[in-house]
């Protein structure tokens, strides 16, 4: 038995600073303890500010889900004055929101993900030459056309939204500019150009294809576009048995437009899907430099540890749902909210599984886009002006690129008295829990391949990249 | 020219917005200007023990580094350690690699209000202890020392912006590789003066609302944001009315105040983002270069002349009177 120790990072490609630290037995990832290494303190700044700086404030907690935060703290705000946008309003914001979910997508497949496949490790593989072409870092094809076709893409938050990222166009009101005609159909023209792009270099073919793509054997025999080229990959490499997740997923919902949720809310284990409950959540702090107890995120708080004390190893604290983890993401939406691929991927619940469900989640969002561009009604009101709330609790519940991001707030007195959120990488790279069992990353990372040559394994990058981190919103 | 991009206690906000820049796109902007991205953490292949070689190899001297851009702030607690971001893998705090790297620079840039001045990282209390690397907030000296000048000669390069417009980045160091922006490019606080030098007031779209002070009072009215909603436009540093954000966009477009986020300590306005705040009815915040009296005099004049269709449209949400109709009315 040979048995080594790792510490990995920097970890790049990802979004913000990562660390590992992996003990490896006989060549295989026997335990990993996963670190967030940096703290803000964004819930301890908000402390005794109006309510409304969350909406400046919070989008700036990360610079690539900051319409995802903008949401949600518009959401929360709204539910404690017991408010609601128009549906014009939620439309609009829906498109927003809708714009950078799907630049995240891309943005990881192409710029984040791909790029390992062109290491000279991999030479001699027979789609290695391919791989080269399409995904070197900084040079490949695929980086220039996605740069390019992300920028255009962004022009719908230029317009609708004044910028990206950092927009404070959502209110709890609605939004604060109110699109017109012209608009309308400009929205609807970057919308066909993105298309295109997609159809041209993801899919290879129109979108409409690979959306009903219902069982694993469908899905192997897709042969256009870098999605064939990633399927291949995985084939060759068994991606589609490396990384398991806990196969238990948790979606909050996405889009909250027309009075539902564009996509379902739930929780999928064992082949069904449950009701999801809030009230269900607690954040573990006994492996998080956190002092204070496990609470649920109304009443938590965020008190870090300056001695950074044993047993803590992270800033992250550990979401838990009903005591157990749950694995958050692009994939998970998919599966509760039923597609039928996603859910032949559920138990799979591997790298290709998480990949498979970005895609699948690419081409539908943007098929949503363009309905909700399509239903836009520039004779609408966008905004209702919102009350100033003194007093009181609330809640905004959304889905990131990433996975279920919350915002939980209380005011009292005209000002903010707690400010908690969990962000999707909260949960999916949380520490260990008061039971010891450890989060969805670090289970996920166990029996992974560690070479006797590698100190930086690339099954490691793999797995970890395909859960799309965002370690900036994770401790906040 | 070798250049190494770092992402410190910040929101990775700036490096998403400079993938955003265009014609061309960011990686043919920098490879046609003769730039060698030595690692960027977003972007490049290298990870873990590969980056930690580089930086050795940085460190050492062996590789010269020409432009250093930091983005995000750095933190120095808990306790003055820095510890509360430890650069991952390495065992040492972002505060320890910044003041080793930094002298070794040729340019030393800070990329956003939180690498130039410690921005939101450094509101509400400042929890972690958040300074920029050259100044603390409005104070001179933070992550490093107040003389602190570049292999260069140069002080630290403020692009400051939250986010920051890509081009302010990628026009920046496009002059620095071609030996064209001096010291005196730079404003007092350091920002390159080819967008410091404009105000986001100019060609701001509600201009013809501030001339006669007809103001929205509600987020998505199209008035000035000035007098009730919390805009600085007229006191804040940028060229982002004059040179539009994701196409066409900008604060102000978009129906929301500019916070002047180019500005050291525009994260603690001590009021409401999105409220302006006055005495007497009068705004506290008034266009800095300008005799309060005269501005006072100027806008109830205004007020008092505002035409009908500016008044209707400032509190609409839409324009409802065209401009031409119901001439020579007030």
């Amino acid at each position: 038995m040979t048995e080594r120790q790792l510490l990995v990072g920097p970890f790049n490609r990802v979004e913000g600073d990562l660390e590992i630290k992996l003990d490896i037995r006989d060549g295989q990832v026997a335990a990993a303890h996963v670190n967030s290494p940096l703290f803000r303190g964004f819930e301890m700044m908000l402390q005794g500010k109006d309510p409304r700086d969350a909406l400046t404030l919070t989008p700036r907690i990360c610079g690539i889900c900051s319409v995802s935060q903008s949401a949600a703290a518009a959401l929360a705000l709204a539910d404690a004055a017991g408010t609601q946008m128009p549906e014009q309003g939620a439309l609009a914001a829906a498109i927003l929101h809708g714009v950078e979910n799907l630049a995240d997508h891309v943005t990881h497949f192409n710029l984040f993900f791909m790029p390992d496949f062109a290491r000279p490790a991999y030479a001699g593989r027979a789609w290695h030459d391919q791989a080269v072409a399409r995904f070197t870092a900084l040079d490949g094809s695929a980086a220039r056309q996605t740069a390019e076709a992300r920028s255009q893409l962004f022009h719908i938050a230029g317009l609708l939204g004044g910028k990206w990222p950092h927009t404070l166009a959502i209110q709890p009101g609605g939004v604060t500019r109110t699109p017109d005609a012209r608009m309308r159909i400009r929205i609807r023209a970057t919308l066909r150009g993105f298309r295109r792009y997609l159809e041209e270099t993801l899919f290879g073919t129109e979108l409409e294809s690979f959306l009903p793509l219902a069982t694993p054997d469908a899905l192997e025999a897709w042969d256009t576009g870098d999605a064939a080229l990633f399927l291949r990959i995985a084939r060759d490499l068994g991606l589609h048995q490396s990384g398991i997740g806990p196969r238990r997923y948790l979606s909050y919902g996405a889009y909250p437009v027309a009075g539902t949720r564009a996509m379902a809310a739930g929780v999928w284990e064992g082949g069904s899907v449950t009701p999801f409950n809030p009230a269900d959540i607690v954040e573990d702090l006994s492996h998080a430099w956190m002092l204070g107890e496990d609470a649920h995120p109304q009443s938590g708080q965020t008190v870090p540890d300056e001695d950074m004390r044993d047993p803590g190893y992270s800033w992250c604290k550990a979401p838990r749902l009903g005591g157990r983890i749950a694995e958050v993401g692009a994939l998970a939406r998919q599966i509760v909210d039923g597609h039928p691929l996603a859910r032949a991927l559920a138990d799979e619940g591997s790298v290709r599984a998480r990949i498979v469900g970005r895609l699948l989640e690419i081409a539908r969002t943007q098929v949503l886009l363009e309905q909700w561009a399509d239903a836009l009604d520039p004779s609408a009101r966008f905004m209702t002006p919102s009350e100033t709330i003194k007093t009181g609790t609330g809640v905004g519940l959304v889905e990131a690129a990433r996975g279920s991001l919350g915002h939980w707030l209380r005011v009292e007195g005209g000002r903010i008295a707690g400010y908690q959120i969990i962000a999707p990488t909260t949960w999916n790279f949380s520490p260990r829990d008061r039971d010891g069992n450890p989060g969805p990353l670090e289970a996920a990372l166990v029996g992974a391949v560690a070479g006797p040559e590698e100190d930086t394994p690339l099954s490691v990058q793999h797995i970890v990249r395909s859960f799309d981190p965002c370690m900036v919103c994770t401790v906040h | 020219m070798n250049l190494l991009w770092l992402q410190s206690a910040g929101c990775g906000g700036c490096t998403m917005s400079l993938l955003c820049a265009e014609d061309p796109n960011v990686f043919d902007l920098l490879k046609d200007a003769g730039i060698n991205v030595l690692w960027h953490p977003s972007v490049s292949i290298e990870t873990g023990a590969e980056v930690r070689r580089l930086l050795e190899r940085i460190e050492s001297g062996e590789i010269p580094l020409d432009l250093l851009c930091i983005e995000g702030s750095i933190v120095t607690g808990p306790k003055g350690t820095g510890r509360y971001h430890m650069l991952a893998g390495t065992g040492r705090p972002m505060l320890d690699w910044v003041r080793k790297l930094a002298p070794l620079a040729r340019d030393v840039l800070a990329v956003g209000t939180c690498a130039a001045y410690g921005g939101v990282t450094s509101a509400g209390g400042n929890p972690a202890g958040a300074v920029g690397l050259a100044y603390d907030g409005k104070l001179a000296g933070g992550a490093l020392d107040s003389g602190f000048r570049a292999k260069s000669g140069r002080p630290v390069i403020n692009i400051a912006g939250c986010p920051t417009h890509p081009d302010w980045v990628t026009e920046t160091l496009l002059l620095l590789a071609d030996d064209r922006l001096e010291t005196a490019d730079l404003d007092p606080l350091g920002r390159p003066r080819f967008y410091a030098d404009h105000l986001v007031h100019h060609a701001c779209p509600k201009n013809e609302y501030y001339e006669y002070k007809a103001s929205a009072r509600e987020l998505s009215e199209l008035g000035c944001m000035m007098e009730h909603l919390g805009c600085v436009g007229t006191q804040a540093h940028g060229d982002c009315n004059i040179r539009p954000w994701n196409g066409s966009g900008s604060c102000t477009r978009g129906g929301y105040p500019c916070i002047n986020c180019t500005a050291p300590e525009f994260e603690e306005p001590r009021h409401p983002f999105t409220e302006t705040p006055t005495i007497a009815g009068i705004p506290v915040g008034l266009p800095s270069d300008m005799p309060k009296a005269w501005f006072m005099a100027l806008a109830s004049l205004s007020k008092a002349a505002t035409p009908k269709r500016i008044e209707a449209n400032a509190h609409s949400d839409r324009i409802e009177v065209p401009p031409g109709a119901g001439k020579g009315q007030k």
